[in-house]
């Protein structure tokens, strides 16, 4: 049952006895006090979920394992048995290698940017009282922009003849070339990227700064003169267990998320443009033919996402739990 | 009280200004002609050619994607919205409400078979989802473009943590009234979560209407085209033309993003509950 | 309107060794008022979920009138249930969530218009009848959950610690209205409550539960007066009884060396169980350390200890007490239990009449 001692619990502290943990704790404790018991109807209420998540989450996942094993002719006239070769070649190749590089460098600059000025403009907007909800309402809107679009908005911005962002970089002397030049690319990437997560991050922020309760807020007030001390020992502790949460959905977001931007940015012409792992897989596979060796990065990208969501669902779990 | 900084206001109107302003040249750009978005950069202030290109876009069929209008389009995304978002939440809240309320053999199997779509994004299943697509006809189709984006366990795991917070009482004193397993979902649970299907439909509508890469992949057929789709096509016009239709390209932007961004802006409140409670 | 009647009842949890309930048997006369009582985790209320139908019975029978229950749903039981936290439908006005459950039973609307008319009347609930719950109070929440268990016109009530939600003075007042609500629709009525002053003051009967055993069924005179066991000693009555250990002696009750009154019983050590409010100060008797006083006003509770054993006496007058003071109590209200067991011993003293001091 749930119940381990206390001592074996701390003892393994690795992912595996953890996950273990957790779906022990799933089951033991019964969801409801009273429960019906009836063999079919509950299946009534599963099927329509069941059906499409077996259809269109399993069926194509076991494909992705199956295919990446395989080399596909590329007109279409049946595939070879090749092992881990896809594998092995998806690892070993400079442009994936670089990619891979791109996609790390990319999570943290556009996670650290968004997460940082978001957390700013959390604090901020919960400080003031004059003029707080419209600054809310400024900065929540733009969540709702789709990516795409904030790529070609972006990119309007980053044009080369007539873009702001081109002018104000030429007064200070740099030739600002989106699209051709490697860095110049990857910075307008970056900044869009930004630009499309700080409202996310700011909603996230903000309630929970709001859900500090009054009276902690009152004793920190009565114990700390400074409020850079306060925010550093009260709000900041406080605020840890939705920093982390954002941290795992940010490089979720940077990872897969700015498909779109990138696409729009990019404009499937990769020559000498920087792009994250997602992308590559796209490419390969739509515009490359390269099945196998697409769907054998899927795989790897599945074992980081997996990874990265087990932690994610962890934290869930105990943030529903612990308030 | 704590005293109010000018720096806090500044930091805010710079943020503020910083994610806004972009939006509102895209907004104010669309109603130039394209020779003076050419020629002067991107526009602050109102146009004059407003009525002229959003009538273009709208209608005209050869505008920039060759056979379809942004009428089209926008109908399009509006069915791919609302078809997700309503999907999602019956599929997800009959499911969460199995798997809650019910104790029958496979339930833990089930559980974990439903919640590890939380681990693969589509992105990274795309090329055999295709496949699977193809295979099953169901490219360009309304189905093929709403039905296999349900297929995650985000409504679902929502609904589940929702229906774990509702007391036990309430399922007790329902059967003490003679309210079967149906009867309970329908006479009481689903009135309850009348505020949380609000709120999730919001978070889903956007979700839905702001889909890129699946209708990207699933329709070739212009006539199923969504808003988004058609920014990809907009910009594949683009390259070789003299003067880029930056206008019409704005106007695009902007049909885009009006609905979803209204949506946030009127339901806010209810969009900012749902959003944090359900955790995407 | 029915009789109930339990026989060895029993419940054990799968993956359990130990029983929640185990071996009860209680008979219920129609409308008679009995209420569970015992400490959290004692069982009584997986006990009344088993008589509602919300748990499985594992182990003997529960008939309700002459019908075996064991495999009906609780719906079908006839019975009405009173929950702590009210349970009511939040979305449905006061008026639906008393109707819902005769909708649900198919009974004809003029007749669900009429019973809920009356109970709305009876619970002085008609000015609400259109409103939601949240828009009532605690107490009218309440009557709304007595109204939905009053238009179901069941066999039995079952009552789930219905006033713990309310605050102190309400909960008085309630306890009144259950009281003569009940009286008036003579309904047969389990109801179940930690609150030893609740079960003292509305029962017909008490069953008091102690780890999924019964403890003792009876009045609650007689079970405050003849407590079975220790355990019951201590539960009923407040403050709860001093139990001390002591011996016997040539037919007294010896109390850290000195004799405290006669009882016909053979020598031995024995607990001996002594209520706050029997015990008197004396001028001679056994000498107890005044440790600290609670001044309630019409009375006093001194605390003080008998060698290194606690103890406390009520105290009517107002004088200033001495480091020292000396006790003495009536032969008729020592309680002794077994040492061992904390069964309650029967002594020949105790009926007698309190002898003259």
């Amino acid at each position: 049952m749930t119940d381990t001692p206390l001592s074996l619990a701390e003892a393994d502290s690795t992912l595996f006895a953890r996950l273990r943990r957790w779906w022990s704790g799933e089951t033991a404790t019964p969801v409801k006090r009273v429960q019906f018991d009836r063999p079919l109807t509950p299946w009534m209420f599963l099927l329509p979920q069941l059906a499409v998540v077996a259809i269109f989450f399993y069926w194509p996942s076991v494909q992705a394992v199956t295919s990446s094993f395989y080399l596909e002719d590329p007109f279409g006239f049946g595939a070879t048995f090749v092992g881990l070769d896809n594998y092995t070649e998806a690892l070993t190749s400079r442009g994936y290698m670089s990619t891979a590089a791109f996609t790390a460098f990319f999570c943290v600059v556009v996670t650290a940017l968004s997460l940082g000025l978001g957390l700013l403009l959390a604090v901020k907007a919960d400080k003031v009282i004059r003029g707080a909800e419209t600054y809310k309402t400024l900065l929540i809107s733009v969540y709702a922009i789709a990516p795409p679009v904030a790529g070609l908005i972006g990119m309007m911005f980053f044009d080369m003849h007539m873009g702001p962002f081109t002018q104000i970089a030429a007064w200070f002397g740099h030739d600002l070339r989106v699209g051709i030049d490697y860095w110049d690319t990857a910075t307008a990437l970056i900044v869009i990227s930004v630009w499309k997560q700080i409202p996310y991050n700011f909603i996230f922020f903000l309630s929970g700064l709001q859900s500090v309760p009054v009276s902690v807020r009152e004793a920190a007030l009565i114990d700390a003169k400074s409020g850079w001390r306060r925010f550093c020992d009260i709000t900041l502790p406080l605020l840890a267990p939705t920093a982390f949460f954002l941290l795992v959905i940010n490089i979720t977001y940077t990872m897969f998320d700015t498909f779109p931007i990138i696409d729009v940015i990019v404009k499937d012409k990769p020559a000498n443009n920087p792009m994250t792992l997602v992308y590559k897989v796209y490419l390969d596979g739509f515009k490359g033919n390269d099945i196998g060796g697409s769907s054998a990065q899927s795989v790897i990208l599945m074992v980081v996402v997996a990874l990265l969501t087990v932690l994610q669902f962890r934290f869930l779990e105990r943030r529903v739990h612990y308030g | 009280m704590q005293k109010i900084k000018p720096l806090d206001h500044l930091i805010l109107i710079l943020g503020a200004l910083f994610l806004c302003v972009p939006v509102v040249m895209a907004l104010m750009s669309s109603t130039h002609a394209a020779i003076d978005i050419h020629s002067n950069g991107l526009y602050i202030t109102p146009g004059s050619h407003g009525a002229e290109t959003y009538t273009k876009v709208l209608t005209s069929r050869g505008g920039f994607t060759g056979d379809v209008t942004g009428l089209l389009m926008l109908t399009n995304s509006m069915i791919m919205g609302l078809g997700f978002a309503v999907g999602k939440i019956v599929l997800s809240m009959m499911a969460a409400y199995a798997l809650v309320y019910f104790r029958f053999r496979f339930a833990t199997l089930i559980f974990w078979a439903i919640f590890a779509t939380l681990l693969l994004p589509l992105e990274v299943r795309i090329m055999p989802s295709y496949q699977v697509m193809s295979e099953l006809h169901l490219l360009n189709t309304y189905t093929g473009l709403i039905v296999p984006l349900l297929a995650s366990a985000t409504g679902t795991f929502f609904f589940r943590q929702f229906f774990r917070s509702v007391p036990d009482e309430l399922l007790e004193a329902a059967r003490i009234d003679g309210a079967g397993p149906v009867k309970f979902f329908i006479d009481v649970l689903v009135p309850l979560s009348r505020t949380m299907m609000s709120a999730i439909f919001i978070i889903m509508f956007i979700y839905g209407w702001n889909q890129y890469l699946w209708p990207l992949l699933m329709t070739t057929d212009e006539s199923f085209f969504t808003l988004m789709r058609g920014i990809k096509s907009i910009l594949q016009v683009w390259v070789g033309s003299q003067i880029p239709d930056y206008n019409e390209a704005f106007a695009l932007a902007v049909l885009a993003m009006v609905p979803p961004v209204a949506v946030v802006v009127i339901f806010q409140r209810m969009f900012i509950k749902g959003l944090t409670e359900s955790d995407k | 309107m029915a009789h109930l009647s339990l026989t060895n009842v029993g419940k054990t949890y799968g993956g359990s060794a130990q029983p929640a309930v185990a071996d009860v048997n209680i008979e219920i006369r129609d409308g008679e008022f009995i209420v569970l009582v015992g400490p959290s985790g004692c069982g009584k209320s997986t006990l009344l979920r088993m008589v509602a139908g919300l748990e499985t019975i594992t182990e003997g029978e529960i008939r309700i009138g002459e019908r075996l229950v064991n495999k009906l749903d609780p719906a079908e039981r006839d019975i009405a249930m009173v929950f702590q936290n009210y349970a009511l439908y939040p979305h449905m006005s006061v008026r639906d969530n008393m109707a819902y459950g005769l909708k649900n039973r198919g009974e004809r609307k003029a007749v669900i218009e009429e019973r809920v008319a009356e109970a709305a009347r009876m619970l002085e609930l008609r000015p609400y009848l259109d409103r939601k719950p949240r828009a009532l109070s605690g107490g009218q929440r309440q009557r709304v959950a007595m109204g939905r268990a009053i238009v179901r016109q069941p066999s039995a009530f079952l009552f789930d610690e219905p006033l713990s939600n309310l605050d102190a003075k309400l909960r008085v007042s309630m306890r009144m209205e259950i009281r003569k609500l009940q009286k008036r629709l003579g309904t047969t009525s389990l109801y179940v409550t930690h609150d030893q002053l609740e079960a003292m003051t509305l029962a017909d009967r008490l069953v008091v539960l102690n780890g999924g055993r019964v403890e003792q069924i009876g009045a609650p005179l007689e079970v405050y007066r003849a407590p079975a066991s220790t355990f019951v000693a201590s539960f009923i009555g407040a403050p709860a009884m001093s139990l001390l250990d002591a011996h016997v002696e040539n037919g007294q009750v010896m109390l850290e060396g000195h004799a405290l009154a006669p009882v016909a019983h053979a020598a031995g050590p024995v607990t001996l169980g002594l209520r706050a409010e029997d015990l008197r100060l004396t001028s001679g008797g056994v000498p107890m350390r005044v440790d600290h006083v609670e001044e309630l006003g019409a009375q006093r509770i001194v605390h003080g200890t008998v060698g290194d054993q606690a103890l406390a006496i009520i105290d009517t007058s107002e004088a200033l007490l001495p480091e020292t003071v000396h006790l003495g109590v009536a032969p008729s209200r020592v309680h002794l239990f077994d040492a061992r067991t904390g069964r309650r011993i029967e002594t020949a003293t105790q009926p007698v009449a309190v002898p003259a001091e």
